[in-house]
């Protein structure tokens, strides 16, 4: 037991808080969700300076070697940053995911040039009418020569406009050996397979939306998408671990970055509760708000501890450690951040409710955090389940 | 940071463990697990078997006679004492009045008392609320005055737990009306034999007798028996208090109530099928389950920040006494609604360890159902003392948030 960090996380913290105390002001943040692009180059460069890009990566692919716990402290200044680059789905999902079940080829292409932000990539594993179900599968994979040909749609892809590539999970043919694929139910957990594709590739077309929280997402339409054998990621008809690992780094990521909002809401609430005057006296003064506050700041720290345990044990190879590590901890996390959430903007009055101060901004964002990779309810079935 | 045991710790939880198995008396064992009355000599023997291990105050120092464990090894002894259902000790003794003792005492008193309460030799409660004085403390009466080699003490003091078991009881007193009410207070150590003292049961909702009130009739108390300075008993009083809230989290009962409120779900049946297979009352215990974790993590944050930067407990003990005391209280509410219609019958002889069930009765029945819906009502003091959620509340608004 050891909840210490190291001074080499202790400087990565103090990088990032630079940073965007210089370069990620809440109005340049605005900017750039606004932007075309909905993020910044310039900063996603930094961030392959920074070594951010290449922080989980094994150093004989260029990477830092990072652990579960530094991808933590990364995420929470995500979430204080408001920080709209695409680092969850390229180098937590993404990247975990080839670094996890990529060939040594594919690794060795692949990761040094996610990690000198050359390439980003997008995890494409959710469908319409299937909500957070990994398993509901429709997209097909047929074999097409010595490869591949794919045709479905994957609906609310995070991070897509700008992806490089985009892992897909899809049902492989009948027919070779590959376990139940099209035909079996879309609901099959068996028979799913998983693939890298290039945003380039003929018949793959997007439509693109900001998020309510001032990200991109898109459905991914394919069309008899023709990609190569060597496409495939990991074994064939063993996609859906592979993606459910990757969401669960994800998840667990989230928790991170909504600790990092709630903690940065609470500072901001706690100042306006101490320099806002009604009445003649600092609003703060009121024990009504007063109780409020302290409930924040327990949730708060509820939440923390949880967001460590989502990180260490979401970094299992036991699936059901994971899972019940991280969706314990986002069913959690979610309400906390809810009702974080909320209160910041009730405490901010009128304020809370306003575009241009930034409170409202963090209540977005812990929103739509519930609402990604499965919701609180969708969470605590999960980890309710397992009590069984 | 890491979540995982070391080897060492690992064997040290073995050892813990393996010591209970051996010297936990299974008549006490039995009745803890099945949530019949303990008596004090129950808990004194516990006391006795601890010391003579070595382990009669885990948490003291060694140069007091405790282990000197740090609160890693504290927290895993902790969680087997609950898990395996050994009674607690005496926490007024061991773990408010003694880290008073050792940190204002003089070592006259230091050296009388600290054994007595490691041995068993002397069982403390606690003197502390007044009828007029809950969570404002320190709006207190009882006084003491100076007369030649003693002080003269009169009052009242009430929530007296185990006051009817107590040798000997720390009191604040007013010894000063003179300024702030917090500064004319000091801390008296009385002995529960001294005349003029009286002690009246309160029983409580769940019928038990377990508070008092305490009378004090000019009772006459050694000035030795201060502890260290006249009004100053305010800090001393404040400092104990941070030692009790921390306590407060509980998470080794909690985890220990957790497991057996999924055994009786898993017992109890509904719809003809296990209670645990009924999603509506399964997210209810999933619900808990997630804030124990958290507060599990939490625990350790707060104790792991303390012992690395070497500094007494702060106001965030608030924070584990507040959630600790919330899921105490839903987890002995769960238990209490997994026996259903079985959580009606009031059978007071079937808290006693020789109490048989009448065949009828125990066709449904089951061996655990007598305690728990007592448990749940006695629990709802567990918001109220030791500073209620609301004190806890303004603790964190004032010394944590600044407001």
């Amino acid at each position: 037991m050891d909840f210490t960090y190291s001074s080499e996380q202790i400087a990565l913290q103090e990088t990032l808080q630079r940073f965007i105390e210089r370069d990620y002001g809440f109005e340049r943040r605005r900017e750039l969700a606004r932007s075309d692009l909905g993020f910044s180059a310039e900063a996603w460069a930094q961030y392959a300076e920074l070594g951010l890009l290449s922080l989980p990566f094994p150093e004989e692919f260029g990477g830092l070697g990072g652990n579960a716990v530094d991808l933590m402290l990364v995420m929470q200044w995500v979430g204080r940053g408001l920080l709209l680059e695409p680092f969850l789905s390229t180098v937590v999902m993404g990247g975990g995911l080839i670094r996890d079940a990529g060939s040594p080829s594919l690794k060795g292409e692949l990761l040094p040039r996610i990690g000198a932000g050359e390439i980003k990539l997008a995890l494409a594993c959710y469908e319409a009418e299937g909500r957070y179900d990994l398993s509901q599968v429709a997209c097909a994979a047929a074999p097409s020569g010595s490869g591949w040909r794919l045709t479905g749609v994957k609906t609310v892809v995070l991070d897509a406009p700008s992806a490089d590539y985009f892992l897909v999970s899809a049902r492989a043919g009948v027919g070779v050996g590959v376990g139940a694929g099209v035909g079996a139910g879309a609901h099959d957990a068996r028979g799913i397979s998983l693939f890298l594709v290039d945003r380039a590739a003929p018949g793959v077309t997007l439509l693109t939306y900001p998020t309510q929280s001032g990200g991109r997402a898109a459905d991914l339409r394919l069309e008899d998408v023709t990609v190569e054998a060597n496409s495939l990621i990991g074994a064939p008809g063993q996609g859906l671990a592979l993606v459910e690992r990757a969401v669960d780094r994800g998840i667990a990521a989230l928790c991170a970055e909504a600790v990092g909002i709630m903690a940065a809401l609470n500072e901001a609430t706690l100042n306006y509760l101490k320099t806002r005057k009604q009445f003649g006296v600092p609003i703060g003064k009121f024990q009504a708000l007063q109780h409020r506050m302290a409930d924040m700041l327990i949730a708060a720290e509820q939440a923390r501890s949880m967001a460590i345990i989502a990180a260490v044990h979401g970094d299992s190879d036991d699936p059901l450690e994971r899972r019940r590590a991280v969706s314990g901890a986002k069913a959690y996390i979610g309400q906390a951040a809810r009702s974080v959430g909320q209160e910041a903007v009730q405490l901010h009055g009128a304020m809370g409710v306003v575009d241009d101060v930034i409170v409202s901004h963090y209540f977005k964002r812990l929103t739509m955090i519930d609402l990604s990779l499965g919701n609180a309810d969708f969470h605590l079935a999960r980890f309710s389940d397992m009590l069984v | 940071v890491d979540l995982k045991y070391t080897p060492e710790e690992e064997a040290f939880r073995a050892a813990v463990r393996a010591f209970f198995e051996a010297e936990l008396p299974a008549d006490i064992r039995a009745k803890t697990r099945l949530g019949k009355r303990l008596q004090k000599e129950d808990l004194m023997r516990w006391q006795k078997i601890l010391q003579r291990r070595g382990w009669g105050a885990v948490m003291w120092p060694e140069r007091f006679g405790g282990t000197g464990w740090n609160v890693i090894q504290q927290h895993i002894f902790e969680e087997e004492r609950a898990d395996i259902g050994a009674p607690l000790q005496n926490a007024f003794s061991l773990k408010m009045l003694a880290p008073v003792l050792m940190t204002f005492a003089n070592s006259a008193q230091q050296e009388y008392f600290l054994p007595r309460i490691l041995s068993g030799e002397d069982w403390w409660c606690q003197g502390y609320s007044e009828p007029g004085s809950g969570s404002d403390l320190a709006s207190l009466r009882t006084s003491a005055v100076r007369q030649g080699d003693h002080y003269l003490v009169n009052g009242q003091k009430t929530w007296n737990t185990f006051g009817q078991y107590a040798d000997w009881i720390f009191c604040l007193v007013r010894t000063s009306t003179e300024g702030r009410p917090q500064q004319g207070i000091s801390f008296l150590l009385i002995d529960m034999k001294s005349p003029g003292i009286t002690v009246r049961p309160i029983a409580m909702l769940d019928g038990e007798h377990e508070i008092n009130e305490i009378w004090f009739d000019n009772v006459q108390v050694p000035l030795q028996n201060l502890v260290g300075d006249e009004n100053k008993g305010w800090t001393y009083a404040k400092f104990l208090l941070t030692h009790e809230r921390t306590n407060n989290a509980g998470i080794g009962a909690c985890k220990r109530a957790l497991k057996r409120l999924k055994e009786i779900a898993a017992e109890q049946m509904s719809d003809g099928r296990p209670l645990l297979e009924d999603s509506r009352f399964r997210d209810r215990i999933a619900r808990v389950e997630l804030e124990l974790m958290a507060l599990e993590i939490t625990n350790l944050r707060v104790l792991s920040a303390t012992a690395s930067e070497v500094r007494t407990l702060g106001p965030e003990v608030s924070v584990l006494k507040i959630k600790g005391s919330e899921i105490q209280q839903t987890l002995a509410e769960l238990q209490m609604q997994a026996l259903g219609p079985d959580a009606l019958p009031y059978l007071r002889e079937a808290l006693e360890a020789d109490w048989i069930a009448d065949p009828l009765l125990a066709a449904h029945y089951r061996p655990y159902a007598p305690p728990l819906s007592g448990q749940y009502f006695n629990l709802r003091k567990t918001t109220i003392y030791a500073g209620s959620t609301e004190i806890q509340k303004n603790i964190i608004s004032q010394l944590i948030l600044g407001l």
